[in-house]
């Protein structure tokens, strides 16, 4: 029961920021949530399941093309973004299956490469997708300050029913699975696990999270690029999150989020023109003395508080 | 020898890594309840059988019969729903799942949960360190503990043919008479073992019948006794005595 309570007071955390909170907070709580979404989702792939998926980017630029074509083309804006998860699941069914009997090294390149090549195919699309022009998407026709909030609570919504999802899911018979595969591949497979299909619906699962969430970020800022969308960053920024928070775990990826974020808002405007640079220092030092996040560390000083008394 | 009684069986089994033929006319039988051993040198093709007769590997030709049914393209799921379990070489544990979680892993395929925890009491009475040691992680446990995990998690399938890939190797002395008064104990209550056993000598005096293999193809086959009096055997496996 413990996690749900935990789901329960985050969402009541959240839902009172466009009560007490101005403009600004209200921003930030919105990323804050689009950049936990985004971590849960990875979570499924690359912490469950142990496999260094890079593909984010992809299904992130995905959801919000199909989106906001199906947007243009008059579509509901609820209807769009559902249309995005779905579309992005089959798509991440079909490269999952192609893909995901790589490991390690192998698999994070592929991954990568399916980015580049959905950029390009978005490029060159240009009846559809206007090309390098980009895309200018409707307004919904409503003051800006309801708009606000209005998508802040769509971002809230998807990071909720992400976390429902993956409290689900490490509890079921899949997340003893993908834990097994990402332990020892051979031995699931010779107990019986059909790692395949495990694979793929972990694959399936954070695509799915990503590209709505690529959906909803669309409708929220109204003007989507390739470059923008197809950002590596949508990649390496939850991989980063996850491992700040602890891979695999139910609630590092959201606490992951939160301190990257602040990290974002705190170091990165003063270190604008090296942030990248900060970012891969980030990762470094995450590597060598968080291995395992910052969950496991404060667990480990408890027992051994507990230890000692 | 009458079909009903063959569990697992082999006929001119065909193998191969990608273009490179590993296993060639390879025959091989176990019947219920019998101990079989395969002995041979590295790269004989001993490991690529088990791994064929666990579905691991897809095999290029010939027949893999278990209970007389052909195993052509199955899955590893479907070798053990038909009551047949590998226990891998390097014994391959969970390393961040404790020992208990690790032998319920073997029991995956189960639904029969009261049953379960009763096959796992049996398997703490065969293996009283790892009753000990549950709650200690795969990964924090000696190389004969690890061994003595593997072979639990693979009796937790019940299996009516148990597969070990190389029992005793890197294990100490100690450790490797413990795993083989298990072995006898497993086997006592009717499940069949084929063994893979790189001390030739050990392998065929636990076992009844031997196959030795050479270069991928199945050289020689009989009693285990007979086997272990063979001159050609004693020089090509045994050194001079």
């Amino acid at each position: 029961m413990k996690p749900w309570l935990w789901l329960v007071v985050f969402v009541a955390a959240c839902a009172l920021v466009p009560v007490f909170g101005n403009n600004y907070a209200l921003r930030l709580a919105t990323i804050m949530c689009l950049y936990a979404g985004l971590a849960l989702s990875w979570n499924f792939i690359g912490g469950m399941a142990g496999y260094p998926s890079f593909a984010a980017a992809a299904f992130f630029g995905l959801g919000a093309y199909v989106s906001a074509v199906l947007q243009s083309k008059g579509l509901p804006i609820g209807v769009t973004w559902a249309a995005a998860g779905l579309g992005a699941t089959v798509f991440a069914a079909l490269i999952g299956m192609a893909i995901l009997h790589l490991k390690g090294h192998y698999f994070a390149i592929a991954s990568l490469a399916v980015v580049e090549v959905l950029r390009e195919v978005v490029n060159t699309a240009e009846d559809l997708t206007g090309g390098g022009m980009g895309m200018n998407i409707p307004l919904p026709g409503m003051p800006v300050d309801v708009q606000a909030r209005l998508f802040f609570f769509a971002m809230l919504t998807m990071t909720v029913l992400l976390l429902a999802v993956t409290i689900v899911v490490s509890r079921s018979k899949l997340g003893f699975g993908l834990r097994c595969i990402s332990q020892n591949e051979d031995a699931a497979d010779i107990l019986g696990i059909d790692t395949t299909f495990y694979k793929v619906a972990a694959f399936c699962l954070s695509a799915f999270g990503v590209a709505v969430i690529g959906a909803i970020y669309a409708s929220w800022v109204q003007y989507i690029e390739p470059p923008d969308v197809f950002d590596i960053l949508y990649s390496v920024k939850p991989l980063v999150m996850v491992l700040l928070g602890g891979l695999g775990t139910i609630f590092g990826p959201v606490i992951g989020a939160v301190i990257y974020l602040a990290l974002e808002e705190l170091v990165w405007r003063n270190f604008l023109t090296v942030h990248a640079a900060v970012l891969g220092g980030l990762i470094v030092a995450l590597v060598l003395f968080l291995p395992n996040g910052i969950g496991a560390v404060i667990r480990d000083r408890t027992k051994r508080a507990a230890v000692r008394s | 020898m009458s079909t009903g009684n063959v569990k697992l069986s082999a006929e001119n089994l065909q193998a191969a890594y990608g273009d490179v033929q590993v296993l060639w006319d390879v025959s091989l039988t176990v019947e219920r309840g019998e101990m079989v051993c395969i002995v041979g040198s590295n790269g004989a093709g001993k490991s690529t059988f088990l791994r064929c007769a666990s579905g691991l590997l897809g095999t290029k030709g010939g027949r893999l019969l278990v209970d007389g049914q052909d195993m052509a393209g199955a899955s590893p799921e479907a070798f053990l729903r038909r009551k047949v379990a590998h226990v891998p070489e390097g014994r391959r544990l969970f390393r961040a799942m404790s020992v208990r979680d690790n032998l319920l892993m073997g029991a995956y395929l189960r639904d029969d949960a009261a049953e379960v925890r009763q096959d796992l009491e049996k398997v703490y009475e065969i293996f009283p360190i790892l009753a000990e040691r549950r709650d200690q992680y795969g990964g924090t446990l000696s190389g004969g503990e690890q061994q003595m995990c593997a072979i639990g998690r693979g009796i937790m399938s019940r299996p009516e043919l148990l597969m070990i890939d190389e029992l005793s190797l890197g294990l100490a002395p100690r450790a490797v008479e413990l795993l083989i008064t298990a072995l006898q104990t497993i086997r006592r209550s009717g499940t069949a073992i084929l063994l893979i056993e790189q001390d030739v000598m050990t392998a065929l005096e636990l076992t009844e019948r031997a196959y030795v293999m050479d270069r991928g193809r199945v050289v020689k086959a009989g009693a285990s006794a007979a086997m272990a009096d063979d001159p050609a055997i004693r020089d090509a496996y045994m050194g001079q005595l």
